[in-house]
């Protein structure tokens, strides 16, 4: 592998077990990404993102959750054979990440300066006014004054809290920047200037971002690279550039048809048909073939390659060069 | 001319708090033709939601006028009331909360029909499989639970529930802010059909730009308890006049790459709705605010048919 990788995953594959069944959340994932680079997972409710995330942290729900398969490389370390308490040190300060929901991700009962204390406490070696300190710089450097390291989540309101959520992910300045939605949460005025502070401490700090969204949007303006995670597969993966203009993927194609042009007015949305199939019942074959308009009996059968459409480009669809 | 389903005038809704007053809708008018779509947008805490929910009397107004089809209906009895929640409906933002989760889908959709009476057991059966056919819900789905379907199949059964007693009028609250892009072309593509078969005039409410241009006919943005603007949705977003709209939309993350993108960013944050002082509520992030602002604005036409509530509009069309 590059040494310009920081991170690697290969062939990942994680299930969840309920009631009985095998839920297949992550099935078969490859994925890289380059340092200093934003990789966007974008997907719908359920594509398994943000247990890719998890995954990476081995934070996945216990017992329920099981890794199957697969390799995650950080630095070309395997986090996947390391022993739990030195993987303790990693999370945090090397690896961190940023939860979907500010609402509920701070400790309700704990000042938010206590909270990204806490953080810096675990990680470096030291003083108490130090760390103290520390934390007051990273809520200015979030954009909130130093003075409320002493007030309580409640006190904020949501944007403030998401700001919180990440002055305690970035507190460590970690190399690796796992963001689950980050903005998902948030209104539009308000996720713009988080959007904007983000990339600007991602320069500062120089982190790398695998970026967790179901905005487009968000992916045109944060990344570089894409994946598009479909049923727990990565159905394309390319640069920003290439997903964008160059669709090749069915469903991703599909995702573009539903959103609404604020430059065009049409009277009906093209939106994909049906669901996504059930984790617990995959189709063999393509998993969007069910969905698919240009389905054929080839996509029915066993598990599909990628192809590469260019050195960074590859999409799982056995038509992918047919169809236009 | 069409006929106008409905009208609120310099309407308010307050809410006693701790702190003092709070205005969460302040002096809002606005009309309607049937068969339209007006979309209410704005940021959390603009009063969008409490300017719904007013208009349907799920709160009490604590001043102005509302009238339905030209029926003043700011103060209603109960068996009134009763009447009219058959022509007023509302769906609402989250498909998980706002539906029993011990009641299976074919008696969520069958209450509202009950409750109305006269109708015997089998003719109920008759209207609620009519009813899931109308939204696209498969019959197999009719003894399944709520916490069973994925979101776009409940927010199918709520859009059901809303349908049974064939409103004339709904009030959609965020009605898609919940689903996946995919599920929401659905359903914003159901409810157009909807509108178009039934004639339905809807109030949209949403936080989302693209969504409510798709869906509107006239927009109107709001901003703390107060509608600032409101014009066609095509003026709204080809000409926008006052400083907060054209900050929202310059906020919309573009799903195009390549493109350059000219972002207004705001200062600060949207400021109490407590006890909020004469003069216009967004000064305090305003780039442009001055001394003129600290007096009351008040909606004005600026050109036909676009409204915009700023001392300083002049400057900017």
């Amino acid at each position: 592998m590059s040494n310009q990788n920081l991170l690697e995953i290969k062939g990942l594959k994680v299930s969840y077990q309920a009631d009985g069944k095998k839920v297949c959340a992550v099935n078969g994932v490859d994925l890289v990404l380059e340092k200093g680079e934003t990789l966007g997972l974008v997907g719908e409710t359920g594509a398994g993102k943000t247990t890719i995330a998890k995954a990476i942290l081995r934070i996945l729900p216990q017992p329920q959750g099981h890794m199957d398969a697969g390799e995650i490389f950080v630095d070309g370390e395997n986090l996947l054979t390391i022993p739990e308490a030195k993987m303790r040190k990693i999370r945090g300060k090397k690896i961190s990440m940023i939860f979907q929901d500010p609402m509920t991700s701070l400790n309700p009962i704990r000042s938010v300066g206590d909270q990204i204390s806490e953080a810096i406490q675990l990680h470096e070696k030291l003083s108490k006014t130090e760390i103290q300190q520390r934390a007051i710089e990273m809520l200015e450097q979030v954009g909130i004054p130093g003075s409320r390291y002493g007030d309580y989540p409640h006190q904020f309101s949501g944007g403030m809290k998401q700001r919180v959520v990440i002055a305690m992910a970035l507190a460590c300045h970690p190399e690796l920047l796992l963001a689950d939605e980050p903005t998902t949460a948030l209104d539009v005025t308000i996720q713009a200037q988080v959007l904007d502070m983000m990339n600007r401490l991602k320069a500062e700090y120089g982190t790398s971002v695998v970026m967790i969204t179901h905005d487009l949007g968000v992916i045109a303006e944060m990344c570089q690279q894409v994946a598009v995670i479909y049923a727990g597969e990565v159905v394309e993966f390319g640069t920003v550039e290439e997903i964008f203009e160059k669709p090749s993927h069915p469903y991703t194609k599909g995702l573009f048809g539903s959103l609404i042009d604020l430059e065009q007015d049409v009277e009906r949305l093209s939106p994909i048909p049906g669901l996504m199939p059930d984790p617990t019942e995959l189709p063999t074959g393509c998993k969007f073939a069910p969905r698919c308009p240009n389905c054929e009996e080839a996509c029915r059968k066993g598990a599909i390659e990628d192809r590469k459409l260019s050195e960074t480009h590859r999409v799982k669809c056995l038509r992918a060069e047919e169809v236009k | 001319m069409m006929a106008q389903i409905l009208e609120v005038k310099n309407l308010k809704k307050y809410f006693q708090t701790p702190g003092g007053e709070l205005h969460a809708v302040d002096n809002v008018s606005f009309r309607m033709e049937a068969g339209t779509t007006l979309g209410v947008v704005g940021e959390s805490g603009c009063g969008k939601s409490t300017l719904g929910r007013t208009v349907l009397h799920l709160h009490e107004s604590t001043d102005g006028k509302i009238f339905f089809q030209g029926e003043d209906i700011t103060r209603v009895d109960k068996k009134k009331l009763k009447a009219l929640r058959e022509d007023m409906q509302i769906i609402f933002q989250d498909p998980y909360s706002s539906l029993n989760p011990r009641m299976s889908v074919s008696e969520i959709i069958r209450e509202p029909l009950k409750r109305k009476g006269g109708r015997t057991k089998a003719e109920l059966d008759t209207d609620v499989e009519r009813l899931m056919d109308l939204v696209g819900l498969a019959q197999r789905f009719a003894n399944s639970y709520p916490h069973e379907l994925d979101g776009g199949r409940r927010q199918r059964i709520g859009i059901a529930r809303a349908l049974s007693l064939n409103p004339k009028f709904i009030v959609c609250d965020e009605p898609v802010s919940a689903l996946d892009v995919s599920i929401q072309a659905q359903i914003l593509n159901l409810m157009k059909d909807l509108q178009d078969q039934m004639g339905l005039s809807y109030i949209f409410i949403t936080h989302d730009l693209s969504v409510v241009k798709h869906m509107s006919d006239e927009i109107s943005v709001m901003y703390l308890g107060q509608m600032v603007e409101k014009a066609s949705a095509a003026e709204l977003f080809y000409h926008p006049i006052h400083p907060y709209t054209k900050a929202l939309l310059s906020a919309i993350p573009i799903p195009k790459v390549n493109i350059e993108r000219k972002r207004i960013l705001l200062k600060g944050e949207i400021t109490s709705p407590v006890n909020p002082k004469p003069g216009c509520r967004f000064a305090a992030r305003c780039a442009y605010a001055s001394e003129e602002c600290k007096a009351p604005q008040t909606l004005e036409e600026v050109e036909p048919g676009h409204f915009v509530s700023c001392c300083c509009s002049k400057k900017f069309i």
